[in-house]
């Protein structure tokens, strides 16, 4: 028999997700997803969200946004090497 | 796609750091080539909007060579730039919108609100129900849809994978407010999801 109510067990839904919960508290939990199918689906459809999140890059960093970087990045390493010589250490 | 300074060498980052404080420009390289895709991501996630991605991206770079000697060792070089990146985001989003939600320091009621509206099976496979294009779509707009610091949160510890206490530090939140920003940005987006993701024919509401 489960002691963990419904709230109790969203509390340690993250945790859970995230398996960083005690092996005590975990038995718990999962004896309370075996008797109730509200907290399975939530703890299911939680997991999956995060697995399609982590398996879809969403913004990928396009080619132009990193040839500004560069570009940006070596006017402004050139003008400290004009400014100030080679190294930023010994000013 | 796009050159690519692989960080082949295997030289991690304080060495590279203590190279580039050194005053060589390669090692600062190789680090902009390890991190520009996770701050990229980020920043977008963050901000929600491409031009000040790109802006926030090229800023954290720039900000961190200049003060790359203030960088001690005292975290790990990714931290800190990501640090620099939340940093900049927050910004740009305080400047788009006079937006109260925008607050870091908003105090959220951790306690009674609603968690979970509806709690519905999903199909097997719902990623196959739409293409390509229209899950970004729908992944995208559920992001969107969240105030800017349960973003954070979520893109700081369920997209590129920072610990808890990184977070908490980064965000200068507490461990607990992490926490239950995650929660609830993870159960607001499994909430958006559903709608899209469920088993055709399965309707079940219910409040916890």
């Amino acid at each position: 028999m489960s002691l963990l109510t419904c709230k109790d067990f969203l509390k340690e839904l993250n945790d859970y997700l995230d398996d960083a919960t005690s092996p005590g508290l975990r038995q718990e939990i999962e004896a309370h997803l075996a008797e109730c199918p509200n907290c399975w689906v939530i703890c299911d459809t939680t997991r999956r969200t995060l697995r399609i999140y982590k398996g879809t890059d969403l913004y990928p960093l396009p080619s132009e946004v990193h040839q500004r970087l560069m570009e940006a990045l070596r006017r402004k390493m050139s003008q400290s090497k004009n400014g100030s010589g080679q190294s930023k250490n010994g000013s | 796609m796009q050159p690519e300074l692989a960080p082949s060498n295997g030289t991690d980052d304080a060495g590279l750091v203590r190279r580039a404080q050194d005053g060589d420009p390669e090692a600062f390289a190789e680090l902009v080539a390890r991190y520009e895709k996770s701050i990229f991501r980020l920043a977008r996630n963050i901000t929600q909007n491409a031009e000040d991605a790109e802006d926030v991206l090229q800023e954290t770079f720039l900000k961190a060579y200049e003060h790359l000697d203030e960088f001690r060792g005292d975290s790990k070089f990714y931290t800190w730039l990501v640090r620099i990146a939340v940093n900049q985001a927050l910004m740009k989003l305080r400047k788009r919108k006079t937006d109260r939600s925008v607050s870091l320091d908003e105090t959220f009621d951790t306690g009674e609100d609603t968690l979970v509206r509806e709690i519905a099976v999903w199909a097997d496979d719902p990623e196959r129900l739409y293409s390509q294009d229209e899950l970004r779509q729908i992944l995208a707009s559920a992001i969107e849809s969240l105030p800017p610091i349960f973003r954070a949160v979520f893109a700081l510890r369920d997209i590129e994978e920072l610990s808890t206490e990184e977070t908490a530090q980064i965000l200068n939140l507490s461990v607990p407010a992490v926490k239950s920003r995650l929660l609830r940005a993870r159960l607001r987006l499994r909430e958006k999801l559903t709608r899209y993701f469920k088993r055709k024919g399965d309707d079940v509401f219910a409040y916890l």
